[in-house]
């Protein structure tokens, strides 16, 4: 299969910026992806664009156009919507796009603004990625879904609350160099365990934060990369999508995420590569127990294995197998259709040396991989980046 | 909040409420819950009417301390999802201690109200 070039990203700081509106923030994001990548808006051949609830926060649908034309263009273009998995399934369309041959030149990307709803209204659309019926009418909020996950987890493979906090504090240390992350605070093990409760067994320091932003990037064609004489320094070389049921009451275990573990064969096979040939990370921790289910849905761990993984310091920088070097969604924030894309900006950023935390990639790196999440994982995407020689 | 709901799920928490909860079961043995015109596991769309067992067992929980508006007035409270035969249903617990609920703890399905929008919610207790 052929490769899908990254020719550039761009994404803005992720925060509490309820007086930006989503088309001057993807505008920010897509216009730096443009200028990264040496290209003008005339060239943009489709554009792919993530977002969960924008048409409930902006009072605006059909946005997809909207953000087209904030980034100087006409083109053909749509809004991806797949909860928190959203952009990173508007890229694995833009990859497809560029891979079909319908396509040299994309952008592709998403873009959030929820702080404006306040803590309620965020809650309460948030908890729109679970199913209405039989979720959200039985009290279930989003932090609430991944509480039951969480403690099914606990009851099968046993570990405790500590063992997440070191997530937590791990991912808030990798952001504090990451001057486009929300949250750039130290913070220690007691200051999780003693932070208010939002659905036991998981408290405030175990959720992400509510976050408005955007990211982007330009994905180009081999043919016309190499036309244009442009940079090609790193390239998606596989791309996996894994899906289940809506509801965790469905689901045969509620400590396991399959859709991620479908997602990855399918990109690993897709690139050719295998679990162990990855040096570094960028996964889908809405909370701390999503970083953990993602990791062994990877296949990075064995089921039950990698709770311990961040108390080990593998996960750290420094570690055996970095993970979430940007900070995460946990610090660096999650502004939800955004998040996919600034994951693929991040570790194309760390691979090609350009990101705050490069120093902490080994020079021998040469693979990475990001995953995104939608819902309590009835979808996930999985992309495999590359450096090319 | 939805305003209008599903006839099969409404028919579905009728029958709760009457005591004669039911779920489908697909010609594989899949358990799956009303509305739905196939099995989410096989896509098998002979879907028997069985009766719903009514007592199950917790195999999850949490206290939720942020709601969602519908539940604001009841926080924090006690969501839980409990095995009934071959299904699993996730409702509110209510009727049982804080302290007393843990996973393998039996209880009985019921529908009733929430305290903020009075709407119908399913409900499990001792």
């Amino acid at each position: 299969m052929s490769k899908a070039f990254i020719a550039g990203t761009g994404m803005t700081a992720f925060g509490t910026h309820p007086r930006r509106s989503g088309r001057d923030m993807f505008a920010e994001a897509g216009l730096a992806a443009l200028e990264d990548a040496g290209l003008e808006s005339e060239e943009i051949d489709e554009v792919f664009y993530g977002n969960f609830i924008g048409t409930v926060s902006e009072n605006q649908g059909h946005q997809g156009p909207l953000v087209a034309e904030a980034v100087g263009t006409t083109a053909p273009a749509r809004r991806v919507e797949s909860a928190c998995a959203s952009s990173g399934l508007a890229i694995r369309d833009a990859v497809r796009a560029v891979r079909s041959g319908e396509a040299d030149v994309v952008v592709a990307g998403g873009m959030e603004r929820m702080s404006n709803m306040g803590t309620a209204g965020a809650t309460d659309g948030l908890a729109r990625a679970a199913d209405d019926l039989f979720e959200v009418q039985s009290g279930v909020t989003f932090p609430a879904a991944y509480a039951l996950m969480a403690r099914a987890y606990f009851d099968t493979f046993g570990g405790d609350r500590e063992d997440l906090a070191h997530v937590a504090v791990k991912n808030h240390d990798h952001a504090l160099v990451n001057d486009h992350a929300h949250l750039q605070e130290e913070i220690a093990v007691d200051d999780v365990l003693d932070a208010p409760e939002i659905a036991t067994p998981l408290g405030l320091y175990d959720a992400c934060p509510i976050s408005d932003g955007a990211a982007a990037i330009v994905l180009l064609s081999p043919s016309y990369a190499a036309e244009r004489g442009l940079d090609t320094g790193v390239a998606i070389t596989g791309s996996g999508h894994g899906g289940d049921t809506m509801a965790l009451q469905d689901r045969r275990s509620l400590a396991k995420t399959p859709a991620t573990r479908e997602a990855a064969n399918e990109a690993y096979t897709d690139a050719g590569i295998d679990p162990t040939d990855i040096g570094l990370v960028e996964v889908h921790d809405c909370f701390t127990i999503a970083e953990v289910l993602a990791l062994e849905g990877l296949g990075m761990y064995g089921y039950g294995e990698a709770l311990g993984a961040a108390r080990r310091g593998e996960t750290r920088r420094g570690g055996e197998l970095p993970v979430n070097l940007s900070g995460g969604l946990k610090a660096k924030g999650h502004p939800v259709g955004a998040t996919g894309a600034a994951q693929i900006a991040a570790v194309q950023t760390l691979l090609n040396g350009t990101h705050p935390r490069s120093d902490a990639v080994d020079d021998d790196v040469t693979v990475g991989l990001a995953h995104n999440a939608g819902g309590t994982v009835a979808s996930a995407s999985v992309h495999v980046l590359e450096v090319m020689a | 909040m939805t305003d209008a709901r599903e006839d099969g799920y409404d028919a579905f928490l009728d029958a709760l409420e009457a005591g004669e909860g039911y779920y489908y079961e697909c010609s594989s043995g899949h358990g799956t819950l009303p509305p739905r015109r196939a099995c989410p596991h096989c896509g098998d769309r002979e879907l028997a009417t069985a009766t719903l067992p009514s007592t199950g067992e917790i195999v999850t929980f949490t206290l939720v301390t942020v709601p969602t508006p519908q539940f604001k007035d009841e926080a924090p409270y006690i969501t839980a999802i409990a095995t009934f035969g071959p299904i699993r249903l996730t409702g509110i617990v209510r009727g049982i201690d804080r302290e007393n609920v843990e996973i393998g703890r039996e209880v009985t399905v019921v529908i009733e109200r929430d305290e903020t929008t009075d709407e119908r919610t399913i409900t499990f207790r001792p």
